[in-house]
C-alpha cells in the first residue's frame, strides 16, 4: 500500500511538472495560434516577409544539414581511424560547440569573420554568414552520432575485401558507409531541427534584413516585440511542424538504414 | 604507400574546417577581450552592470538545475521502472524543449504568463509579475534545460537493469532505502553528466530569456543579454569580458564531460 502511495506522489509531481513548465504552454501557443482561423493563419504565415523568412530559414537549415553530413563524418572517420598528435584534445573540442552560449558564437563569428576581420573576409549579414554560424553550433551532432558506429565497424570485412582487389572508395561505399549511414542521418536530423530554430547563434551575424537575411527565429521575435502574438505563434507552430515532422522524416530514415545494415 | 598521403590529407581538411569554424571564433574571445589591455576588462568585471547581470544568470541556473535534475530522476524512474501509463506521450514533452526555437519557448511563457496571458493576469492584479521580471526568466531557464537529465539517465536506467533491485527487494529493504543504496548510485555518473548539460545550457541561454525579459538594461539583463546589449552600444570591450567569462565556463563544461566520459568507461558501462 504504501509504495503504490509513494509511486502516485512521484508520478503526481513529476507529471505536474512538465504540465506546468511545458505542456500548459504548449497548449497556450497552439491554441493562439489555432483559435484565430485558418484564414488569419494562412495571412500570417504568407505575409511576403514571412514567407520569405520561411524559405529561408529552411533552404540554409538544409545546406547546414548536407554540409554536417559530409564534414561530420570526415573529422568522425579522422578521429577513429587515424592517430596523430593532439588527437584526444581536438576529440575534446567537438563538445564545445554545446557548451558554448550561442550568443558567443554568433558574435565571436561576427567579430573575425566580418566587417571588421583581422583575415579581410566579411560574410557579417550575408546569407553565408549565417550558414557558418549554424554550422558552428550543429557541429557535433553528426561527428558523435557516426564515431560510435565507426567504432563497431568490422576490420575484417574491410580487410577481406581491400585483399580480393577491391579499392578504398569501393570498400567505403559497399562496406563502411551502410554500417554509418544510421548515424549520418539522425546526426543529420538532428543539427537540422537545431538549424530550423536557431537564433542566438545568428541574430548578430545576420543582420536581419528583410527577404535578404532575416531568419524565422528573428522573425517572431520582431512579431512578439511589434505586439502580435497571434501572428508569432501561426509562425512559431508552423516551425514546430516542420521541426517534429523532419526529425520523425529522418527517424524513418535511420531505422530503415539501420535494419537494411543488418 | 598509397595510404599515407590519403590519411594525412583527410586530416588536414578535416583539421582546417575545425580550426576555421572552431578554434579561431574562440580563441578570438580572448584576444579581442585583452585588445585594449587589462584596464577594461578588471573594468567590466567589477562593474555594477555586469555583477548584476552575472548574478541574474546565477539565480536562474541555482534554481533550474537542482529542480530539473529532481524531475529527471524521477521522471526517469517512472518511464523506465513503472512503465508508467502514457510514458511515450509525456517523454514526447520531456523532448520538446531540444525541437523547439528558443524564441517559441518564450513566446509560449508569455502566452500563459503575461498580463494577457491565460494565468498572468490574475498574478498581476495580485501584485505579482512573472513576465518582464525574475520569475518568467526562471520558467524560461526551467524550460529550455529540462530535458538533459531525463535523457541521461533513461538509458543508464536501462542499462543497469533491475537484479540488484529485485535481490535488495526480497531481503527485505524499503523502496527508498533501495533507491539511496543501490539505484542512485549505479547511475550516479549519467546524473553528473546530464547536471553538467542542464547547467551549461542554463547558464547560456538566451532567445527564451531576451523574450521573457524584456532585456531592461541593470534589471533583467543576464549575462548573454549583457553581451549583446553591450555589443550593440558599441561596448566592445565590455561584451567580449563578459563572452570570456561564458567561454571559459564552456570550456570547464567540456572538460568536466570529457573526465566523466572516462570515468564511465572505467566503471564498465559506457554509454
Amino acid at each position: 500500500m504504501r509504495r503504490r502511495g509513494q509511486g502516485a506522489l512521484s508520478l503526481g509531481l513529476a507529471v505536474g511538472y512538465l504540465g506546468l513548465i511545458v505542456m500548459i504552454p504548449m497548449a497556450a501557443l497552439a491554441w493562439a495560434g489555432l483559435s484565430q482561423g485558418a484564414a488569419s493563419f494562412w495571412a500570417a504565415i504568407t505575409e511576403p516577409e514571412t514567407l520569405a523568412a520561411l524559405q529561408l530559414t529552411l533552404a540554409i537549415s538544409a545546406i547546414v544539414a548536407i554540409v554536417n553530413a559530409v564534414m561530420g563524418t570526415l573529422i568522425a572517420w579522422v578521429l577513429v581511424r587515424y592517430r596523430f598528435p593532439g588527437r584526444g584534445i581536438v576529440d575534446g573540442l567537438i563538445d564545445l560547440p554545446f557548451a558554448l552560449p550561442t550568443i558567443v558564437a554568433g558574435l565571436t563569428l561576427l567579430a573575425i569573420y566580418g566587417p571588421n576581420s583581422p583575415f579581410g573576409v566579411n560574410i557579417g549579414f550575408t546569407r553565408v554568414g549565417i550558414a557558418v554560424a549554424l554550422l558552428l553550433v550543429t557541429l557535433p551532432f553528426v561527428v558523435r552520432a557516426v564515431q560510435p558506429l565507426l567504432r563497431e565497424a568490422d576490420l575484417e570485412a574491410e580487410q577481406a575485401a581491400a585483399s580480393l582487389g577491391a579499392g578504398p572508395l569501393y570498400v567505403f561505399r559497399r562496406i563502411i558507409f551502410p554500417g554509418i549511414r544510421p548515424g549520418i542521418l539522425s546526426g543529420s536530423g538532428l543539427a537540422f531541427a537545431r538549424a530550423i530554430g536557431e537564433f542566438g547563434a545568428v541574430v548578430l551575424i545576420a543582420g536581419n534584413l528583410p527577404f535578404q537575411t532575416k531568419m524565422s527565429s528573428v522573425d517572431i521575435f520582431g512579431l512578439i516585440e511589434q505586439d502580435k502574438p497571434d501572428a508569432a505563434a501561426a509562425v512559431s507552430l508552423t516551425l514546430l511542424v516542420i521541426s517534429l515532422a523532419s526529425l520523425a522524416l529522418f527517424d524513418f530514415l535511420e531505422r530503415r538504414s539501420a535494419r537494411e545494415a543488418g | 604507400m598509397r595510404a599515407k598521403p590519403v590519411k594525412w590529407g583527410l586530416i588536414a581538411v578535416a583539421l582546417a574546417y575545425l580550426l576555421a569554424i572552431l578554434v579561431i571564433p574562440v580563441g578570438a574571445v580572448v584576444w579581442r577581450a585583452f585588445q585594449a589591455g587589462l584596464d577594461p576588462v578588471t573594468e567590466t568585471l567589477t562593474s555594477d552592470l555586469f555583477l548584476h547581470a552575472m548574478w541574474l544568470t546565477l539565480v536562474c541556473t541555482l534554481i533550474a538545475v537542482p529542480l530539473n535534475t529532481i524531475f529527471g530522476v524521477m521522471f526517469a524512474m517512472l518511464v523506465v521502472r513503472r512503465r508508467m501509463r502514457g510514458r511515450n506521450f509525456f517523454s514526447l514533452f520531456a523532448d520538446l524543449p531540444l525541437a523547439l526555437s528558443p524564441v517559441v519557448i518564450g513566446l509560449s511563457l508569455v502566452l500563459v504568463w503575461g498580463i494577457h496571458g491565460w494565468f498572468g493576469g490574475w498574478f498581476f492584479e495580485h501584485g505579482i509579475r512573472i513576465i518582464f521580471s525574475l520569475p518568467g526568466m526562471v520558467l524560461a531557464t526551467i524550460f529550455v534545460s529540462l530535458p538533459f537529465v531525463v535523457r541521461e539517465v533513461v538509458p543508464v536506467l536501462r542499462a543497469v537493469g533491475t537484479e540488484q533491485e529485485e535481490a535488495a527487494e526480497v531481503l527485505g529493504a524499503s523502496p527508498s532505502r533501495i533507491f539511496w543504496r543501490i539505484t542512485l548510485p549505479s547511475i550516479k555518473w549519467g546524473v553528473a553528466y546530464g547536471v553538467i548539460l542542464t547547467t551549461a545550457r542554463a547558464l547560456g541561454e538566451y532567445g527564451a530569456v531576451a523574450v521573457v525579459s524584456g532585456r531592461m538594461t541593470g534589471q533583467t539583463e543576464t549575462a548573454t543579454i549583457f553581451v549583446d546589449s553591450q555589443w550593440t552600444q558599441f561596448n566592445e570591450e565590455a561584451a567580449f569580458t563578459a563572452a570570456l567569462v561564458l567561454a571559459v565556463i564552456a570550456v570547464i563544461v567540456v572538460v568536466a564531460v570529457n573526465l566523466i566520459v572516462r570515468k564511465e568507461d572505467i566503471d564498465g558501462h559506457h554509454r
